[in-house]
């Protein structure tokens, strides 16, 4: 039993009463004073309602379908609404996913912070006033007097999610519901933030529950970890035996996908594509910052880079969705128009993308067959029989059975099977050249697997060249034989897998690397050293 | 100059652009009349001469674009020309009654605005229960009957029944401020009953928007009491939609006028539009026209500029 | 039929008023006791066995003459809605696919005709153009056009920054495929819910222009100017003039409780 926080049996509900859907189902936590309990699974498994039920708290639609929430001798469960009150904020505390979302436009940061500590009785508003500066030096934030006095949209994410934790210190709680932090975050900003979260609990010996489904963060973060599905706990123990020695086969496929490796490639590098000092600007501003590189035909190239690095818009470049306003694209040595409608069809088959959210890649009012044989149609002569045979060659390819699949309605498929359909809808046109736009990113972990393990086998058998688009550098270590760094619309450092990987050149890169977050305990100290060292060095000189 | 400055600004220029096109598209309209005005007012039985006469005095022999520009200074210098019907000034047809049609729809708005927000606060606060679903079909069927069918209701009810109220709204320069709230009653609760239920709708719909936001959901899990949600942190945001749907509904109580005067035979500038639009009085019809547009254009821009102030991403912008 | 089931009691007064409308406006000529304009006996006769509902100020009798005007009154709104709509969804999807300087041409167009109150916009085109059916209903299809685009478009606007576009694009459809197979089933839930609205408009519409003389014109049946036709007699105390207004009324509320429901299944389906 946790001495300050006991749920037992936890029964949530949504839907109507008559056909409910369960959302968590028996659930059972612990958690002592001081403790930070890790709470992981994929999406929809139920992790957020948990920790919003920590709190007592449900969203609309949702209700309490049977058991307790004891947080220090209350029955949460039971409490009234204006106990509950009197606890939130005071007492048990919320981080939220979006803290640009979350944060009141119309207030001021120190405003908001103050709110809790005034109305709880903690603290009057000048004294609110100064904690929150001292908060905010704590949780490092730059110019922590004046920082406060800003309105929520004139601060960057990361700096807003701290001091959305600030706030949630504002009273000293017993207990801190960490709700996907820093999911919203790029992988260099997430070291900062994660740091500030953690001294800051430390010092207060704060208890949390840390909500995420990036394991190698939580196991930075937590004391415990409880992994769970479908609503249900799977298994929960110590940090470092959940990562040495996890019980359950879920646990261990949480982080399959560093397993794989795709073999190196071999033989001399042909050029299929070509980017001559391509640059392009949305308006004024310059997306894509005078890019030349090389695509070798029948090799997967990764292209890494954080949020608004220009990746999205190479893709863009390539494909003819975007025109290029400086240099020029070359398929096979021959120029590419800037748009796609003054492409010629051989062009428009060979050049195919897969995109990021299956879900509105695919249009939703299509069947399977529709969807897949549109492009078999527009792009081979195959009439009639011969047509209808090749779609379900397609559906072979991708390993989904065309008698079952062939005629459902496309929302009626699970996110890796809209995927898969993507991949066949590219496959379709018979192209030589794929570009994968984050493909894997809205996918969980084992079926991002999967989809990775089909697009290697059919590079094998097509002899498909791939550009793969990513800001995941284990999806990058799996897949890729070429590696090109962006940042700002330019090409930091580009060349082979191993080498990037194993002797980064340039400082960027180094702290790209760094940022990624790895199982083992002292990397989140390690990550903040080197991060600082790197970003002291990436100073222009 | 501000970003601020600048927006509020261009909605002033995009308001007064825009009721110059309105006007020159009206003016255009009558221009691409079969035949032209004189033959359209004379009829086809009109001899050549007495027609070259008639145009020569409309002003019909000269280019279109002058005319427009002539019209044009004449109506900013308050000059609407004159009446084809009765022959008097259309600025002093106008006068009065510009003043009466105002005075209906600044009574009725008055009533209706603190009403209808208040009860589209309390539906969007109490979602759900009896309250907001009989708010629900209330504002429904309150939408749903023609302005007519209302006042003649009301009529039925009050004057006919009871007594308590003329059928006829009748007023003159003689009539003081009493006599004139009480004889005009009946079509101004004509009006407040058909804009509430728009209104409130609006409204409720707007506040519902907001509480949805996650910021809400923040401020509750902070042990914001429900009263201080709704007034501190949803209201500042929904005041935008809130100002927007007010500005909407009085443009709308504008228009619903027309109707309204026609029922109560009131002397106000709707009844004077439908009598000129019946007797094809141009003159009359493009200045009311322009009248009722211009109101309607500058309640738009007002709502524009007051939701971009209330904005605070853009009131607080760097 | 599970739909049905799951309808709320006021959707389905709705859907009953509704049809009983649609049904006695179809078989006008063989339900009404009389013509439509023929006259029948002296004016403003009393309610009796011979005249359910009374003779009109010329003499012809009311309950024939509400039984047309269900026909004429009714019809004209549907013809009317059914222009805006497909004028106005198409041009939406249009602007919103095409976007650049074809959106910009339409939008602002757009921005002009809504910049006037509809029911001034319409009382001033009528004096220029003259009153009839055949202009009336094309004036308020115009006006009515206007917001069916702004929804169509923004509506549009949604789906054609959706990823499946851009693969139509790259496939090398074209616009008429685009419209038509990709973007139209994706917004037709939100016209069709949005649809009951407008038509509920369009009709409280032509009710109010035919009541001030400027819709459908004498001898038509029509509820609207069956109301002013018969406007004295309220004086009197006689409801007779409160049918036909009440008729309005009733098929108004009918279809708006119809169309929130829709509209209500149309956001739940959604989220």
């Amino acid at each position: 039993m946790g001495n300050l926080l006991t749920i037992r049996d936890l029964s949530l509900e949504a839907g109507p009463r008559t056909d409910p859907k369960r959302i968590l189902d028996r659930f059972d936590l612990d958690l002592d004073r001081g403790e930070v309990l890790g709470l992981v699974g994929e999406s929809g498994a139920g992790k957020s309602s948990a920790g919003l039920a920590a709190m007592g708290f449900t969203r609309d639609g949702v209700r309490i379908a049977g058991g307790r929430i004891e947080f220090d001798g209350t029955d949460l469960a039971r409490a009234s609404q204006s106990a509950l009150r009197r606890l939130h904020g005071r007492r048990i505390a919320y981080v939220a996913q979006s803290a640009a979302a979350s944060f009141n436009p119309a207030h001021r940061l120190i405003d908001q912070f103050a709110e809790g500590p005034v109305l709880h009785g903690t603290a009057d508003t000048a004294t609110a006033h100064e904690d929150a500066r001292a908060l905010y030096r704590q949780m490092q934030l730059p110019n922590p007097d004046e920082i406060g006095f800003r309105y929520p949209h004139e601060v960057s994410g990361g700096q807003l999610q701290r001091a959305m934790t600030a706030m949630a210190m504002a009273c000293r709680p017993d207990l801190i519901i960490f709700d996907e932090p820093t999911t919203a975050l790029d992988v260099t900003t997430q070291i900062e933030v994660l740091g500030a979260m953690r001294d800051i609990t430390e010092r207060y010996g704060t208890a949390a529950i840390y909500i995420t489904h990036d394991l190698a963060v939580v196991s930075q973060m937590a004391d415990r970890i409880t992994v769970m599905r479908h609503g249900r706990e799977i298994e929960t123990a110590p940090t470092p035996r959940i990562l040495e020695s996890p019980q359950e086969d879920y646990t261990r496929s949480l982080w399959a996908v560093r397993s794989i490796r795709k073999p190196d490639a071999t033989g001399a590098a042909e050029p299929i594509l070509t980017l001559e000092a391509t640059s392009a600007h949305y308006r004024s501003f310059r997306a894509l910052d005078g890019i030349d590189f090389t695509l070798a035909r029948g090799r997967t190239t990764a292209v890494v880079g954080e949020s608004g690095s220009g990746k999205s818009t190479l893709a863009k470049v390539i494909a003819g969705l975007m025109a290029p306003s400086e240099g020029r694209v070359l398929w096979n040595g021959a120029p590419l128009a800037g748009d796609h409608g003054k492409r010629t069809r051989a062009q428009l088959r060979d050049i195919q993308m897969i995109y990021q959210m299956a879900d509105t890649a695919l249009n939703p009012r299509h069947t399977v067959r529709e969807t897949l044989d549109r492009p078999v149609s527009l792009f081979t002569n195959l009439k009639g029989k011969a047509r209808r045979a090749r779609v379900r060659e397609l559906m072979e390819l991708i390993e989904l059975d065309p008698d079952e699949f062939l005629d459902r309605r496309i929302p009626e498929l699970s996110g890796g099977q809209k995927q898969r359909i993507g991949i066949a809808r590219a496959l379709a046109a018979e192209p030589k050249f794929i570009i994968c736009d984050e493909i894997t990113s809205a996918l969980d972990q084992i079926v991002a697997e999967g989809i990775l393990k089909l697009l290697i086998r059919l590079q094998q058998e097509l002899g498909l060249t791939y550009m793969f688009i990513t800001h995941d550098l284990a999806t990058v270590e799996a897949i890729a034989d070429e590696v090109m760094v962006m940042k700002n619309g330019k090409i930091v450092e580009s060349g082979p897998r191993a080498r990037i990987f194993e002797a980064p050149q340039e400082p960027y890169t180094k702290r790209l690397l760094a940022s990624v977050p790895q199982m083992d305990a002292g990397w989140l100290d390690r990550a903040r050293r080197d991060a600082a060292e790197a970003k002291s060095a990436e100073a222009p000189a | 100059m501000t970003r601020l400055q600048k927006l509020i600004l261009s909605r002033l220029a995009l308001g007064i652009l825009t009721l110059f096109v309105v006007s020159a598209l009206m003016f255009v309209g009558i221009e691409l009349l079969p035949g032209d005005l004189a033959q359209q007012i004379l009829g086809q039985s009109a001899t050549p001469d007495t027609l070259r006469a008639f145009r020569a005095e409309l002003g019909l022999d000269q280019p279109p674009h002058t005319r427009y520009l002539d019209w044009l200074s004449g109506v900013v210098q308050g000059d609407f020309g004159q009446s084809l019907a009765s022959g008097r000034k259309v600025s002093d047809l106008l006068g009065t009654r510009l003043a009466n049609t105002m005075f209906l729809a600044a009574y009725a708005a008055v009533i209706a605005v603190p009403v209808a927000v208040t009860l589209g606060l309390l539906a969007a606060l109490w979602r759900n229960s009896i309250f907001d679903r009989a708010a629900n079909i209330g504002a429904l069927s309150a939408i749903s009957m023609p302005e007519f069918f209302v006042a003649y209701l009301l009529i039925m009810l009050f004057s006919i029944k009871f007594g308590w109220f003329p059928t006829l709204a009748r007023l003159d320069t003689a009539t003081g401020l009493g006599d004139a709230l009480y004889v005009t009653f009946l079509p101004a609760l004509t009006l407040i009953m058909v804009v509430i239920a728009h209104m409130m709708r609006m409204t409720r719909a707007a506040i519902i928007n907001v509480l949805a936001s996650p910021y809400i959901e923040m401020a509750r899990l902070k042990g914001v009491p429900r009263w201080r949600v709704v007034l501190k942190h949803a209201l500042p945001n929904a005041l935008a939609p809130i100002i927007n749907v007010i500005a909407l509904n009085l443009a709308y109580l504008i228009v619903g006028v027309v109707v309204v005067e026609v029922v109560f035979s009131y002397p106000g500038l709707g009844q004077l539009l439908v009598d000129a639009v019946a007797s094809r009085d141009f003159p009359v019809v493009q200045a009311v026209g322009l009248f009722f547009a211009g109101t309607y254009i500058l309640l738009n821009v007002a709502a524009d500029i007051l939701s971009i102030l209330s904005n605070p991403r853009l009131r607080h912008g760097r | 039929m599970t739909l049905l089931r799951t309808a709320p009691p006021t959707a389905i007064f709705g859907m009953l008023v509704l049809a009983a409308t649609l049904l006695t406006g179809i078989f006008a000529p063989l339900v009404a006791p009389y013509g439509e304009t023929e006259i029948v006996g002296a004016e403003y006769l009393p309610w009796s066995a011979e005249y359910p509902l009374g003779t009109d100020n010329l003499g012809r009798d009311m309950l024939s003459r509400m039984i047309y005007g269900a026909r004429n009154t009714v019809g004209l709104a549907l013809l009317t809605t059914g222009i805006a709509f497909g004028l106005g969804a198409a041009l939406g999807m249009f602007a919103a696919l095409k976007g650049g300087w074809v959106d910009q041409i339409l939008s602002r167009a757009i921005d002009v005709v809504m910049a006037v109150p509809p029911l001034i916009l319409a009382l001033m085109l009528l004096a220029i153009i003259g009153p009839s059916i055949p202009n009336m209903v094309g004036v308020i299809a115009v006006i009515y056009l206007a917001p069916v685009y702004r929804l169509s478009r923004a509506a549009a606007m949604n789906v054609v920054s959706l990823d499946f576009v851009d693969a139509a694009k790259l496939r090398g459809e074209g616009t008429l495929w685009l419209l038509r197979r990709e973007i139209l089933p994706n917004i037709s839930s939100t016209l069709v819910a949005e649809a009951g609205l407008r038509f509920c408009f369009v009709f409280l519409f032509i009710a109010a222009l035919s009541f001030l003389g400027i819709g459908i014109q004498p001898p038509t049946a029509d509820w609207g100017s069956m109301v002013k036709e018969n406007a004295t007699l309220i004086t009197f105390g006689d409801v007779t003039p409160l049918i036909p207004a009440g008729a309005i009324a009733l098929l108004t509320v009918s279809i708006n409780f119809i169309a929130d429901w829709m509209l209500h299944r149309a956001s739940g389906l959604k989220s």
